[in-house]
């Protein structure tokens, strides 16, 4: 192997919040020409380290050296001073402005438009990306966001590029344009730090992965020398194994019978279409799509959530009678005896309140049992431990506020809720977005326990491998239409993610 | 080369967890500071012994058997708007209409015990309970109005709860302005004097000595509140909503009810506090009878953060550096907007110091070895 530069080298950076040590002497080195894929569990330190690197935290102890001189990064200004650009998983951009103005938001200068989409076309040319330097920010799709993060970080004349989970929000075919163009900045001698929990993305695209584990840096190798299974060996710590099992649905009877749903927002926006399908007990329907085409708004409305325009929702009883649950808000449904859970997207600001103990998230689905005025606190923290044992959730005990704990474990207290009121259906949205893989695992792993208890799962999901290992048949919605429904064991990933993007899949343009 | 890097000075970083006893030290090291700084400023501006100033702020709280009690009904009124504000912060409701509450609970007991007291027509009467009765009606309902009305358009519309319970203060106030020149007495006075001054009707019982009742009305409301707040289902939806309406739609609570229930009780216990300004303390109404503490009380149920039993203890500080303050404006010829400059200096660094609680400061090390670069 050739001698390469460091672009970036990180020296026992220390970085504490409190108590918690988020990293601890961490030694780094990212190169030029190179992508690094920078791997870690949920709350191992790999964003709080690269927001070290962006100016957004300073480190406790340590020193970071740029091109060999030692820098210090105060600021995000400081930064790309330095040359570092970080695209972060929640875009910062203004809704209102176009692409231009955004890119040039903040700089120092003259405010020349024209001139400014004249160097945002010359980046695009020479990397392949498709930005309209005009378009208004609210008018794009995320992938075209995405592409307005990276160019501002261009545009600032950043040599050093961090992503944090890109292709999160991507469809696979926007992936793939993704990681064409960040080879092709790998070739221009950029150095790019990819933070991903997809391992094939890793093997795809990265040449060196780098893998933290608990704050602290374990080791890096190269990506040809490596394999998934020892990437998640190494993340975890042991060794873990990495199947979504599959079982055949026992017994499938008409659960959910959701017909001609149409859904209007408040600001008039048609967000479902006509959306007809019929969900079955003991079996998992996946929901392909790309973000925002309709799946929280049709899971809120099974949940009573949301008010629909046009169609039904029912729910069908062992013995064959019907419910519609349209118009009725979740306490009304719940008193008609009909056990409906729902693990929301939003886990902290809608399934859990992040200020309140397990025990009192517990009582959330419980509290209002009982003619007492007052609440009965021991049954729900009766619940709060066994859903520490059993789902060996990481906590210092059931008091503690849910918001301290990491990503993981506050899904498996949400989830550990969730099913144990023993639920006929059970909507999950994005359960595992966020999550490392071995608490992905634990959660598939769970869904999979109540599908063979006979629950009927709707599993709303974003990675398309997943959806196509876990589900045994696919919704894929289109822009709030159905495009089609499809077999889970034998559909293909490109198939269906042209579903999601036209209706019906195959159309012959180009 | 030596590459000479500077740090920043100091970075701010949140503590994530700090003990209790470390929380109470930085708040009593807050305390002394404040008492220094004033100190300095007493000896500054007046030449005073700073000792001796506050030697007359405690004497003025509790130097005597009459001062005790005094400051420990001004205690009571100010703890019992605080607690009544308490619920309505808890949900995330900003209710600082707590002055116009009290204002409209005090005038609407001091309508009972004008209309059915001595201006009755000679031969009818009617008999004192049942003024007592109508007037503990009429004060919790004015007030539970004052707050249901804010209440009701937010629930409805959404509408700011700042601006609307603030602009209920103005109307409370003018309210009683216009009252209080229909029943002046005597007429072109301006004011409504004591209320049957002779007959007492609609005086509400003494306990003991004429300060007791709010006290023991204070004590009573305190342990309710904590068990409403910690132990009620009521109060677990208070909570919810307040943390998150989105989580709280979700588990099937109705939202616009609890903001209404909620409100109504919070306003309900302000206009308490105005029955017994009126119809224990002072037998008459003035539109500066509350005496700005609906504001005053968000500070304390602040300060608490929502804690009914830490409540006592910051409503019982505000009270006494209140006293104190008007105190030392007589005992050293000082004017009053002296003792409001001390008063204000404590509450800074009371305050001011929850920032040291919730973030410490991590300093540039001195020492740190200049970093060699060869290149």
């Amino acid at each position: 192997m050739e001698k390469k530069t460091a672009a970036v080298s990180l020296r026992n950076i220390t970085k504490t919040f409190g108590s918690v040590i988020a990293n601890e002497k961490v030694d780094l080195d990212i190169y030029k020409g190179e992508i690094l894929a920078l791997l870690g569990e949920n709350g191992s330190g790999k964003t709080t380290l690269m927001n070290m690197l962006s100016g957004i935290y300073f480190p406790d102890e340590g020193q970071i050296f740029i091109n060999g001189q030692e820098a210090v990064i105060a600021s995000p200004k400081d930064a790309y001073d330095y040359g570092i650009g970080m695209v972060h998983q929640h875009f910062k951009l203004v809704d209102v402005l176009s692409a231009a103005e955004n890119i040039i938001l903040g700089l120092p200068g003259k405010l020349n438009l024209k001139e400014a989409s004249a160097k945002i076309r010359e980046i695009c040319d020479r990397y392949g990306f498709e930005v309209d330097p005009d378009q208004k920010i609210y008018n794009m799709s995320v992938s075209q966001k995405q592409t307005v993060e990276i160019v501002k970080v261009l545009y600032r004349g950043a040599d050093i590029l961090i992503l944090d989970e890109p292709t999160a929000v991507l469809t696979p075919q926007e992936t793939e344009k993704l990681f064409n163009v960040l080879r092709k900045m790998r070739e221009d001698g950029k150095a790019i730090v990819i933070i991903t929990h997809k391992m094939h993305e890793v093997e795809s695209l990265s040449d060196r992965v780098a893998v933290l584990r608990r704050g602290a840096y374990v080791g890096d190798m190269l990506t040809k020398d490596t394999n998934a299974q020892e990437m998640t060996n190494m993340m975890v710590g042991r060794s873990v194994t990495l199947n979504i099992e599959r079982p055949e649905p026992v017994d499938p009877k008409q659960r959910i019978a959701v017909r001609g749903l149409s859904i209007r927002t408040l600001d008039g926006i048609l967000k479902l279409d006509d959306v007809s399908f019929d969900a079955y007990s003991g079996e998992i329907l996946g929901i392909a799509g790309i973000s925002g085409c309709g799946q929280k708004e049709l899971l809120e409305a099974i949940a009573g959530l949301q008010s629909a325009e046009a169609g039904s929702i029912s729910y069908v009883y062992d013995d064959g009678r019907k419910e519609e649950l349209l118009g009725k808000d979740p306490l009304k449904i719940q008193e008609l005896g009909v056990t409906l859970s729902f693990v929301p997207e939003d886990r902290l600001g809608m399934g859990l309140v992040g200020n309140m103990d397990l025990t009192d998230n517990m009582m959330l689905r419980s509290f209002r049992r009982g003619s007492s005025v007052f609440t009965d606190r021991k049954a729900p923290e009766k619940l709060a431990e066994e859903v520490v044992e059993d789902l060996e959730v990481v906590t210092p005990g059931i008091s503690t506020p849910v918001r301290r704990l990491s990503g993981g474990n506050v899904q498996k207290v949400l989830v550990g809720r969730e099913i144990a009121s023993a639920p006929k259906v059970l909507l999950t949205a994005y359960a595992v977005r966020g999550l490392d893989i071995n608490s992905s695992y634990t959660i598939y792993d769970l869904i999979n326990r109540q599908k063979k208890q006979g629950v009927a799962v709707i599993f709303v999901g974003e990675d398309l491998d997943v959806l196509l290992q876990i589900s045994d048949r696919i919704l894929v919605l289109c822009g709030g239409k159905v495009s089609g429904i499809v077999d889970g064991r034998t559909a293909d990933k490109n198939e269906v993610g042209l579903m999601m993007t036209q209706v019906g899949g195959r159309k012959d343009d180009k | 080369m030596t590459s000479k890097v500077k740090e920043p000075l100091f970075h701010i970083v949140k503590r994530d967890n700090i003990s209790k006893k470390q929380e109470w030290i930085i708040r009593g090291a807050a305390i002394i500071a404040a008492l220094i700084v004033c100190a300095l400023i007493t000896t500054i501006l007046t030449g005073d012994n700073p000792i001796k100033v506050y030697g007359t702020i405690i004497s003025g709280a509790f130097g005597s058997a009459r001062k005790t009690w005094v400051t420990l009904q001004n205690l009571a009124i100010l703890l019992i708007i605080s607690l009544a504000l308490t619920p309505a912060f808890k949900m995330r409701f900003w209710n600082i209409g707590g002055e116009g509450q009290v204002l409209m609970g005090g005038l609407a007991a001091a309508s009972c015990m004008i209309l059915l007291g001595d201006r009755l027509p000679k031969g009818l009467s009617v008999p004192n309970w049942f003024v007592v009765v109508l007037m503990i009606v009429t004060s919790l309902l004015a007030g539970a109005i004052w707050g249901f009305i804010p209440a009701i358009l937010k629930a409805k519309w959404n509408t700011n709860e700042t601006l609307s319970t603030l602009m209920m203060n103005y109307i409370a106030t003018q309210l009683v302005a216009y009252f209080t020149i229909v029943w002046e007495v005597p007429k072109g006075s301006g004011k409504i004097g004591i209320i049957n001054q002779n007959t007492n009707i609609g005086w509400l019982p003494q306990i003991g000595n004429k300060y007791l009742l709010s006290i023991i009305v204070a004590a009573v409301i305190t342990v309710g509140m904590l068990i409403y707040l910690n132990y009620s289902k009521h109060g677990y939806e208070i909570a919810v909503v307040g943390e998150s309406e989105k989580t709280a739609r979700y588990v099937g609570m109705k939202v616009k009810k609890v903001i209404v229930r909620t409100m109504l009780l919070s306003g309900a216990l302000c206009g308490l506090a105005g029955l017994l300004l009126v119809g224990s303390i002072n037998h008459t109404v003035t539109t500066t009878i509350a005496g700005g503490q609906g504001f005053t009380a968000v500070m304390v149920s602040w300060l608490a953060k929502f804690n009914p039993i830490t409540m006592v203890f910051t409503s019982l500080l505000i009270v006494f550096l209140g006293r104190g303050a008007s105190e030392i404006s007589t005992a050293f010829g000082l004017n009053q907007s002296f003792s409001d400059i001390l008063t204000g200096i404590i509450l800074f660094f009371i305050i001011g110091c929850e920032f040291f609680i919730n973030y410490k400061i991590n300093f540039r090390k001195k020492s740190k070895e200049e970093v060699k670069e060869n290149v």
